[in-house]
């Protein structure tokens, strides 16, 4: 029986020939990675240890920036801790200057490489599944401990695997794919399991808009997302990394738990409905609910390629009255990338706000909270009751091509509907 | 090791964004994190926990979010262990890291009604409420010598001395 790319990388890591589904072994972490909001606990607990050295400064990298600036001086004052931590342990990779949300940020650096084992304390570090990475997340008190010691334990996971097969109709995109699929196994249907993306019409998305679709395992319950590495991965890291690595991929008669086939040519553009990422249908079904808020960007779809499907749309209309429309690019390299393409002013001038980079409105507690009466159309990962601020607002997850439709309408609305 | 107390009882995936909302993480005090537990759930929750209480959850409990402040904000309310049908993956490892003890028993959440006295017993494996009773699987040895030791910073300070490196 052959492996599947999950054992393989996991085997490597523990310094074996060959795993097997379920057992437990100790693997060793190629980057230790925290954030503004998991990073002060994480430290807090290295100390509380009694620990005094990181295992290695040079794999230990800390993206402070995903909600910046601080929104007080709580916030402030632990992130600072974390800085004085950085120093004190020689870490050079501490972001901590408006650099951005690290799912984004970490890859468009070149640190994340195929066949990579990264843990980094927030969910949805799955996202390094599209570079052929395993990114597992962990708690803040597991990352303590890899600090220290650099390594870990894992259960060594089932796989399943999801094809995408077909050619997608004009507004139908990779988030699209993802939500089908997050309808198809549910909030918990890959509970502890790597998804394994494949098939044609994934070979055919770009690198970025594959994150999209990585970054949603977690949404699924996965313990990771993998995508086997290709030329467009090898491209990708060409102008980002110096650093050699070799692709990691899954035997042909590797056993998977079982095969999901999402025929992308069937789909038209879908959305999730309040209070969870699995709750999808086909945007037609919801059309005509009013909204107050648009929310385009962050980790999931805050890239170049987001914000230019939003403006597609967009373009030659406004923003209806009553809408606020908030932008949130990623990352600074993405935001300087934008204004220098012009997307931004265009943006604005629709009457858009652009937030500064990060995790903006997604995470409910600063740039764009929700009330008890709003509705909102995000192109986030989460719409669980409350996650946005109110847990009597309504938060539906979608593509930037519906939220933009949406933002015109003034109420949920397929991009077909709009006239160009 | 015996944890007893009246049950609160809550659905199926129950995400940390409702155990604790984003709101509220600014802080490590677990006072202020217990404050904000099941928030918009359940209002004023921690006022409600007796010691030694227990949270039984449904499927996927904890899925969402890595906030580790969910299990410490449940913990410091006074509760003493979760029960659910299943429990997310990071949750479920953080929470035994600082040491609220996840046990996974389907029979337990289907007789466990919300107010009810529970006990669970970690030696022989057991939940038990009123007349009925369920076996527990035993948890593996990974996680066995991180609860023997107190949780995972106790196990890392063990570690550490075997190592001669603590400071």
């Amino acid at each position: 029986m052959g492996l599947t790319a999950t054992q393989k990388i996991v085997a490597s890591h523990a310094g074996r020939e060959r795993v097997e589904v379920g057992e437990t072994v100790t693997v060793k972490v190629d980057l230790a990675m925290a954030n503004d909001m998991t990073g002060p606990l994480a430290v807090k607990q290295f100390r509380a240890a009694g620990a005094t050295r990181v295992f290695d400064p040079d794999r230990i990298c800390i993206v402070a920036g995903r909600h910046m600036p601080f929104r007080d001086e709580a916030f402030a004052k632990s992130v600072g801790g974390v800085g004085e931590f950085c120093r004190e342990q020689g870490i050079k990779n501490f972001f901590a200057n408006m650099e951005g949300m690290d799912h984004a940020l970490v890859p468009d650096l070149g640190y994340i490489r195929p066949g990579m084992l990264v843990c980094n304390a927030d969910s949805h570090t799955c996202t390094y599944g599209a570079m052929g990475a395993w990114g597992l997340p962990m708690g803040s008190t597991d990352m303590a401990y890899i600090f220290a010691f650099g390594e870990t334990w894992v259960r060594v996971p089932e796989s399943i695997r999801v094809r995408y097969t077909g050619r997608p109709s004009r507004y139908v995109t990779s988030k699209d794919y993802v939500l089908a699929t997050e309808g198809a196994l549910g909030v918990d249907g890959a509970r502890y399991k790597t998804i394994e993306f494949s098939g044609p019409a994934l070979d055919a998305l770009s690198v970025d808009e594959r994150f999209t679709i990585s970054n949603m395992g977690i949404e699924m319950g996965a313990k990771t997302s993998f995508m086997a590495p290709d030329a467009k991965t090898k491209e990708y890291l060409a102008s980002r990394t110096k650093v050699p690595w070799q692709a990691v991929q899954s035997d042909l008669d590797a056993e998977f738990e079982r095969t999901v086939d999402i025929d992308v040519g069937k789909l038209e553009p879908v959305i999730a409905k309040p209070h969870s990422p699995d709750n999808v249908v086909p945007v037609s079904e919801v059309k005509g609910i009013r909204v107050t808020q648009v929310c385009i960007g962050t980790c999931t779809n805050g890239r170049i390629i987001d914000l230019q499907q939003a403006l597609e749309v967009l373009r030659g209309h406004k923003v209806a009255p009553g809408v606020r429309l908030i932008v949130t690019p990623a990352t600074n390299i993405i935001t300087r990338e934008a204004e220098k393409l012009g997307l931004l002013d265009e943006f604005r001038a629709l009457g858009a706000t652009i937030n500064p980079p990060g995790c903006g409105p997604c995470a409910g507690w600063h740039q764009g909270a929700l009330g008890p009466d709003d509705v909102c159309v995000a192109t986030h990962n989460r719409n669980f009751p409350g996650r946005m601020g109110s847990p009597k607002a309504h938060v539906y997850l979608s593509s930037p091509y519906v939220a933009a439709a949406t933002a015109i309408a003034g109420e949920i609305a397929s991009p077909e509907a709009i006239t160009p | 090791m015996i944890m007893k107390g009246r049950v609160h009882k809550v659905g199926d995936h129950i995400d940390t964004d409702q155990i604790i909302p984003a709101r509220f993480l600014g802080s490590l005090d677990p006072k202020v994190l217990a404050e904000g537990c099941f928030f918009n759930l359940i209002p004023q929750f921690a006022t409600t926990v007796g010691p030694g209480d227990i949270v039984v959850g449904g499927d996927n409990f904890g899925c969402g979010s890595s906030r580790e402040h969910a299990p410490i904000a449940i913990k410091a309310t006074g509760i003493s262990c979760v029960v659910a049908r299943s429990f997310s993956r990071i949750f479920y490892r953080s929470a035994i890291n600082i040491g609220l003890p996840a046990v996974v028993c389907a029979d337990a959440v289907a007789f466990a009604k919300n107010g009810d006295e529970m006990a669970v017993d970690f030696d022989r494996g057991v939940v038990e409420s009123g007349d009925k009773s369920a076996a527990f699987a035993a948890f593996g040895p990974s996680i066995l010598a991180i609860i023997a030791a107190g949780g995972l910073v106790p196990f890392m300070s063990q570690r550490l001395v075997s190592q001669g490196a603590r400071a």
